[in-house]
Parts: structure tokens; sequence; C-alpha cells
């Protein structure tokens, strides 16, 4: 019995292979097996080569798999481009239509199931992903009743005819193959999973899920791969809760009308990726001029310009950081779990009011939109803070304006929602004064602008990093963010097996960095081993910045567009001792 | 009730001594006052620019935000507190230049609110140059030689935009255009009012006595019908856009907030957060 493995489904994209994908790790999730998807797509909408890769254990796994198992192809393109995956015993299950080979020096099994006859002799050739899917569930031994009501519930609203056809399509898929194959390959039986009720999602969900627990009602937003997906969620489930997402003309709208509606008081968010973000810098700057929280997903993907807009990347984080002209207070986090994605919105949002600042929320593509399996959500974790809210203000003197940005301590003053006859004041992206009104007065720009940089002296957030250090002295402390955790504690398996020590930090609160966790750390390791995706090494730029070790960083970095794998990051450490 | 002079403050506007701007900054706190609002109930959203400082000058809620931005900010207001009477205004550069964009989805959109154009046909706060309301020939700082590019029709591109509400007023007819405000307030959906201001500093074209010349009021114009979309298309085309009076009204269209499936009847500012228990459970279902 194994403990996990690897399943892709190729073809031309528009298909079938997203609901092949989905009815099949749909059925994995419910027998509770931990799930691990990848999408390679391209920025078009028929047509082209795409696959979907899951990774299927009976342990958590946050990672791609090097290798691959079981390959279900719909095109001998799919076999040519992905058979090098495939390790000495994997399988390749084929539409027997297009007369498949395996590649030369390919060792894999294969199984050329008539696919497309049989979807046909059912009815429609677009039943050919239920045989595909039917035919590799039965290779895997698994009860096929689990499977069947996965389909049930993809068709369930089309009709019981349709329900049936589909099950029978899946049932002489599992036939044909088990007759080749002699019944469910022994190489690829599965341990029991644990059972456990686990949730399965994309990023992008997870993050529109807790948009919507942390309060937020309204979403202005323009459409961008990789990150779609959100205001597509959000548009499904804020009617319910009287909100509404409203698609505007462009990203600066999106980030504008989102700053009037915070400034109104109500959480509002906006989400996009690199070009979307090129476009809000000025309502970024406005934001933080007015003290006006204001939540911004940017699902990274390859840049610059259009760059690779389906490809993943984490080449966002200078321009995040240093972002917008002039010097405002800013936050910037970055989940690094399918569980984060949830938890870290409702976090922003409070955030965000709570320093009365824009709240970047920093994910990439493969967190975004790489499917997996989520730990299930805890509702008593969602705790709302509005920070310094007023309310039932006294009345204002004639002429008199409330004191929106009066100097405190801490330099966040109370704000009040727009309505009340004792908050009236004006807001103004220009210089201002206590209420708010244009000033160019030396001393007051001076006292205005240490009030608003002055604001996040105090901040503190909980796991601003996550540190795996079971070593006094290692060797190398590898230092990652966003999808990338999981991959490198698999290298960092295989890399204590060589016997080289390793400890971890996954970095969440990019800016401001922390310098004062991090540093411990930094001065306990040989070696500081940066894994990003991008050319330049931005994050560990941050680290030699903040820190003060840059003789000891160094930069590993991918930027082709896919993700690490587990593979890689073993070996250019082991490279680096 | 509220008077106009309850929707004063004591800022003194740093416009020059003549400028168009201030009898619209007086239309605005007449038009508030003649509708029966309090200040507290008034968001003036403006964009940057001489005009844009009307935010400051009106006692209410302000929010003088960043050039061309003032539509999408005034709209999420509008969306997050449907209670609050909403008034965007900035210049001619701010709402047809850089801004051009939103105020054409704006329109398309139908929030309920109220957009106030200041048209002075230059750019004065940067000291003179060219607006895209400029005649073609206009000598600026920036066209020293003329204008050779077409002056934009706005409220024609307003009309193909599906604009419920299309006004134009003069700043010297202070009646007029506090009429035109208070029905741009009472009508439910987006309401355009483009306003005549002259730039005594910078403009010496269109001054106060060339538009006192130039325009024709619409109630001297015998059959003029207001609902009819065509007649106002083909009257701003015949006269070159020098019109003033309420050009286009439609009174069939709800505004977005009463089109848009499931949006809060009450103002979403005030709604709970909470999510509850149930409601959460429910939404995790879909990916079990």
């Amino acid at each position: 019995m194994i403990s996990q493995l690897s399943w892709k489904i190729g073809g031309q994209q528009g298909e079938g292979v997203e609901s092949t994908d989905r009815i099949f790790s749909t059925a994995l999730n419910r027998l509770g097996y931990y799930l691990y998807g990848y999408r390679h797509f391209s920025s078009r909408i028929k047509g082209g080569h795409t696959n979907n890769k899951i990774r299927i254990s009976t342990k958590p796994i946050r990672a791609i798999s090097d290798d691959l198992d079981i390959l279900v192809a719909f095109d001998q393109e799919s076999i040519d481009l992905n058979a090098h995956e495939l390790h000495t015993n994997g399988v390749i299950v084929a539409d027997a239509k297009f007369n498949p080979v395996v590649p030369e020096g390919a060792t894999a099994r294969l199984f050329a199931v008539p696919i497309t006859a049989i979807a046909e002799e059912l009815g429609t050739s677009l039943m050919k992903n239920m045989v595909a899917s039917g035919a590799s569930w039965a290779l895997l031994g698994l009860p096929l009743e689990v499977f069947n009501k996965a389909v049930e519930e993809e068709f369930g609203r089309k009709g019981a005819a349709v329900v049936e056809k589909n099950i029978e399509a899946v049932r002489r898929g599992a036939e044909f193959v088990l007759e080749q194959a002699g019944g469910p390959l022994e190489q690829f039986r599965l341990e029991p999973a644990d059972g456990k009720q686990k949730l399965f999602m994309i990023g992008n969900d997870a993050m529109a899920l807790g948009s919507l627990a942390a309060g937020c009602r309204i979403m202005s937003a323009y459409p961008i791969t990789p990150a779609s997906e959100i205001m597509e969620y959000l548009i499904k489930k804020l009617p319910k809760f009287g909100g509404t997402v409203v698609q505007t003309e462009d990203e600066i709208a999106a980030a504008t009308m989102a700053i009037g509606a915070n400034y109104a008081g109500v959480r509002t968010m906006t989400a996009s990726a690199g070009p979307g973000l090129s476009l809000m810098m000025e309502a970024i700057g406005l934001a933080g001029m007015t003290e006006t929280p204001l939540v911004i997903v940017d699902t990274q993907r390859g840049g610059p310009s259009t760059g690779l807009p389906t490809k993943q990347e984490q080449s966002d984080v200078n321009a995040m950081i240093y972002g917008t002209h002039g010097e405002i207070p800013k936050i910037i986090i970055s989940p690094s779990s399918i569980e984060e994605c949830f938890y870290d919105m409702i976090e922003a949002f409070n955030l965000s009011e709570q320093y009365q600042c824009p709240v970047i929320v920093l994910t990439d593509l493969q967190l975004s939109l790489g499917k997996q399996s989520c730990e299930m959500l805890d509702y008593n974790r969602i705790v709302i803070d509005r920070g310094k809210l007023a309310s039932d203000v006294p009345p204002l003197e004639t002429h008199a304006q409330f004191k929106r940005y009066e100097l405190t301590e801490d330099g966040v003053s109370p704000r009040v929602i727009p309505g009340e006859k004792g908050g009236l004041h004006h807001v103004t992206g220009v210089e201002h004064d206590e209420i708010g009104r244009p000033s160019e007065s030396s001393i007051n720009r001076k006292k205005m602008m240490d009030k608003r940089l002055s604001k996040l002296n105090s901040l503190s957030i909980t796991n601003a990093i996550h540190v795996d250090a079971p070593h006094e002295e290692p060797e190398l402390l590898i230092v990652g963010m966003g999808s990338t955790g999981g991959t490198i504690d698999e290298a960092r398996v295989r890399l204590e097996e060589a016997g080289i020590k390793t400890n971890h930090i996954t970095v969440r609160q990019i800016y401001p960095f922390p310098t004062e966790l991090f540093e411990p750390y930094a001065d306990r390791a040989s070696q500081i081993v940066v894994v990003e995706n991008n050319a330049t090494g931005q994050l560990a730029d941050q680290i030699k910045l903040n820190v003060g070790c840059a003789a000891k960083v160094r930069n590993m970095l991918k930027y082709d567009g896919t993700p690490f794998l587990p593979s890689e990051i073993y070996s250019r450490s082991k490279e680096l001792v | 009730m509220a008077t106009f002079k309850e929707f004063r403050n004591n800022v003194k506007p740093n416009w020059c001594p003549g400028c168009g701007d201030f009898s619209i900054q007086a239309a605005i706190q007449r038009a508030a006052a003649n509708v029966g609002l309090e200040p507290e109930q008034l968001a003036v959203i403006s964009g940057i620019g001489c005009s844009g400082r009307i935010s400051g000058y009106v006692n209410a809620y302000g929010f003088h935000g960043i050039h061309g931005r003032a539509l999408p900010i005034a709209q999420g207001v509008k969306l997050a507190n449907r209670d609050l009477t909403v008034i965007a205004s900035g210049g001619d550069g701010d709402g047809f230049a850089i801004g051009m964009g939103h105020t054409v989805h704006a329109i398309r959109r139908n929030v309920n609110m109220t957009y106030i154009v200041m048209d002075n046909q230059i750019y004065g706060l940067t000291k003179g140059q060219t607006s895209p309301r400029s005649a073609v020939g206009f000598k600026t700082k920036s066209t020293p030689e003329g204008s050779v590019e077409t002056t934009l029709a706005p409220l024609e591109i307003a009309l193909a935009a599906g604009a419920t509400f299309v006004a134009q007023s003069f700043s010297s007819d202070l009646k007029q255009l506090t009429s035109l405000i208070e029905q741009g307030i009472n009508h439910e959906g987006f309401s355009l009012i483009n306003v005549f201001s002259p730039c005594v500093t910078f403009n010496k074209i269109n001054t106060y006595d060339w538009f006192k010349e130039n325009i024709v009021n619409l109630a001297t114009v015998e059959g003029y019908d207001p609902t009819n979309r065509v007649m106002a298309m083909t009257k701003l085309m015949e006269t070159n856009g020098m019109i003033t009076g309420l050009i286009y009204q439609d009174t069939s269209r709800r505004s977005y907030e009463n089109l848009v499936p499931g949006f809060s009847q009450e103002s979403l500012a005030h709604h709970d957060l909470t999510l509850s228990e149930d409601d959460f459970n429910g939404l995790l279902k879909e990916f079990k």
C-alpha cells in the first residue's frame, strides 16, 4: 500500500479536463484524502494543451510532486508533453481513438481505452471525460459509489437521465480498463485516508469566503487572471447579505470606489494582479494620505507588463512595498496556505481599520488557483475589530468640524461614518490639518507625516513569520513566502536524510519587515537561502536591507513560469552546502 | 430644517475674484437646503483642480479625492450608504479628460447621485493649458499656436452613454442652476449637470459676456421636450451644445442600487457584519 500518488489529465482546453478533474478530486476529498492540485493552462478559451495534476495523499501536502503515477490523455500531445514525468511503473490511460503510443524512452504501461467510442455509443462524445475518469478511478481500486455520488452532484441539475448516462459512462470506462488490467493495480493501492472532513478549494475561494466572513459587503473589481474567481465567488454570495460586486471600468475605479465605500463605512475590497495593481497605485496613495481603510488582494502572476498571465511568479514584492509616490503607512501580508488565505482576509480587514491604511494581501498564482485540501475552517476564529470607530459623537459648535485627523499618541485618530450629525469633516489627499483642511504649514506637515508613519510602530501581527527551526545551528535557513512553503518542507526532509541540517521560515508579514523576529534565526544559520519565483531576489533584498546579514544570503530563484518542485530545491540546496 | 446658511462654513475659497465657481458653491448650498437636507445627510466628493476645492467649501461631509477620480469615489460612498445625498463635482479637465472613462461608465451605471461639472474650457490651477472643452484654435500655454484638437461634446456623449438626466447651466443664472441641482438630486439615478463657469484669469475668450451672447435657455424654446432623447441630441448638435436648462430626463429607468439583485434597501454602512454560524456552515457546503 502506498501513502501518496499523482494523477494528471491532459487534453485540449475546453475538452472537459477541468470537469473531469473536479469530479475525480471531489470524490477523493469525500474519502478524506489530502489533495494538492496544479493547473497548467493558457490565456485562451478553447484549444491549446492544458493539464491538471492532482497529488493524493494520506497526510497533509502542500506541494506538487516531482513525478507522476497516472496520466489520462485525450490526445497524443498530452502524452508527448507529460510522459517524461511518469515514473517507471506509471500508467497512461488514453483514448484508443487516436492510436496512442508511448514515447521512446518511457516505460509506462499504456491502456488504450475506447473513450470517445464508448461516450458516443452512450449518446454524446461530451461524456468522454466520464469514461476516462471512471477508468482511472477503477485502476486505484477505490469504491465506485463515492465517485458516482460526485457525478450525481455535478449533473444533478440536468436531471436524472443525464446523471444516469454519466454514471453508465463511468461504469463502462471502469469495466473496460479493469478487464485489460486484470483488476485494480496493486502499485496504486492507497492506504485508507483518515476520513476527516476537509474542504477542497482554491486560494481565491478561500480569500473570497474570508472576506465575506470579515464583513466585506462590497467588492469593486475589474476582471483579471488569476484574481477573477474572487469576484465571481462574491457576486454569487454578496446579494444574500445585501451587498454586491461592482465590475468597474478599470482598476483605477475599482480601487477608488473601494476607498469611497470604506470611507462611508462599509468593508470593501478589490482584487487584481500585477497589471491592475500598477493602475491602483494612485489610489493606494490616496488611502494612505486620507487614512482610509482599504484591502487589496494581489494574486501575483508572471510580469512585467502583460507578462505570463497564467503562470506562476512572485515578482510584485518590490512594487507592493515601494509603489505609490511619497511615503505612506502600508501593511503587506502574504498567506502561505489555503487556510491562511481565509483567515488572513479577516485579519487584513481588521488591520486596515485598526491602522486606517491600505493592506495588501499578496498571494501568487499557484496559491490562488491550485485546488487543495483545506482543514475545516473555524467559525470561532472569525473576529471583527473595526478599530477606533467613533459613534454617538457630541454635536458640533457652529463652523466647528470633527477632528478626523486628531493627533493622538498612537497616531490613529477616531473615524466616524458619514451621516453622523456631530461627525462632519473633510478629508483630502492634499496635506491637511487635524480637521482635514488643506494646510501647507511646515510645522503641520511634519506633525501629520509623523502621525501617519508612526501608526505602524505599534503594529504587532501574530505569526508574522512561520518558523520551523529544529536545529540550533543549521547549515541552511531556507526562507520563502506564499505557495512555496510545502515544497520547501518536502525538500528539507530529503536534505535531512542526506545529513544537511535546515531550518525554515515563511515570511507572512512582508512589510513592514519583521526584523526582530527574523534576526535570531538568521544569526544562527551558516547560510540563508531565499527561495522565490522571481529573477532578482526581491524577498532576499528585503532580508539584506532589514536584517543585515547580506554576506550569508543566497538566492534560489525560478522565473520560468512554473512553481518550484521539491527536487529542485533539494538539489540546489545541496549544491550550496 | 437647515437653511442654506447652514451649508456654509468659515473657509474662504481660494478662487480668483469673479470666478464662476462661487455661484456653483452657492447653488449647491441653496439646492441642498431647498430639498430639505441637513448638512450631515450630504456628501460632496470632488476631484482636483480649482473646482475640486468645492468639497471643502460646503458644510457637509467632504471628500477631496484625486484628479479624475471623484466619480468612482462618489459611487462607492453612495453604494455604502444610500441614505446620503451624494454630489460629485470637478472641472472639465477632471471629468472630461483624465476622468472621462469614469464619467461615461458612471452614466451607464446610473447610481443615484448628482455630478456637477464646472466647465471653464481651460486648465486653471496649472495656470492656463488647453482642455478637452477648449475651442479649436484656442491659444494657451500648451497650445501656443492654437489647439488643433476637436472640442469634446460631453452632453452628446452622455446621451449616447444612456444618461437618464442631462442638464446644463451657467454660473450667472443662479436661479436656474439651483433649480437644476434640486431636480438632479430628486432624480432617481445619475444626474449630470454641466455648468459654464468662466475662468476670469486664464480664459479671455469664453467670458461671462461671451456666454450671455451665445447661450440659449431651453425655457425660451417653444415645444422643447426634455423627455425626447432624439430632440435632445438634435438640439445639442444644432446649437453646438450652447443651451441651458433641463436637456433630457428619463424617469423610467431605476437606479443601479434598485436594479442590482439583492442590494440592500437600507444603508449598508449600518448593517451588522456578523455572519451567523448557520450561514457560515451553509457557505462551506460547496467545498466539501
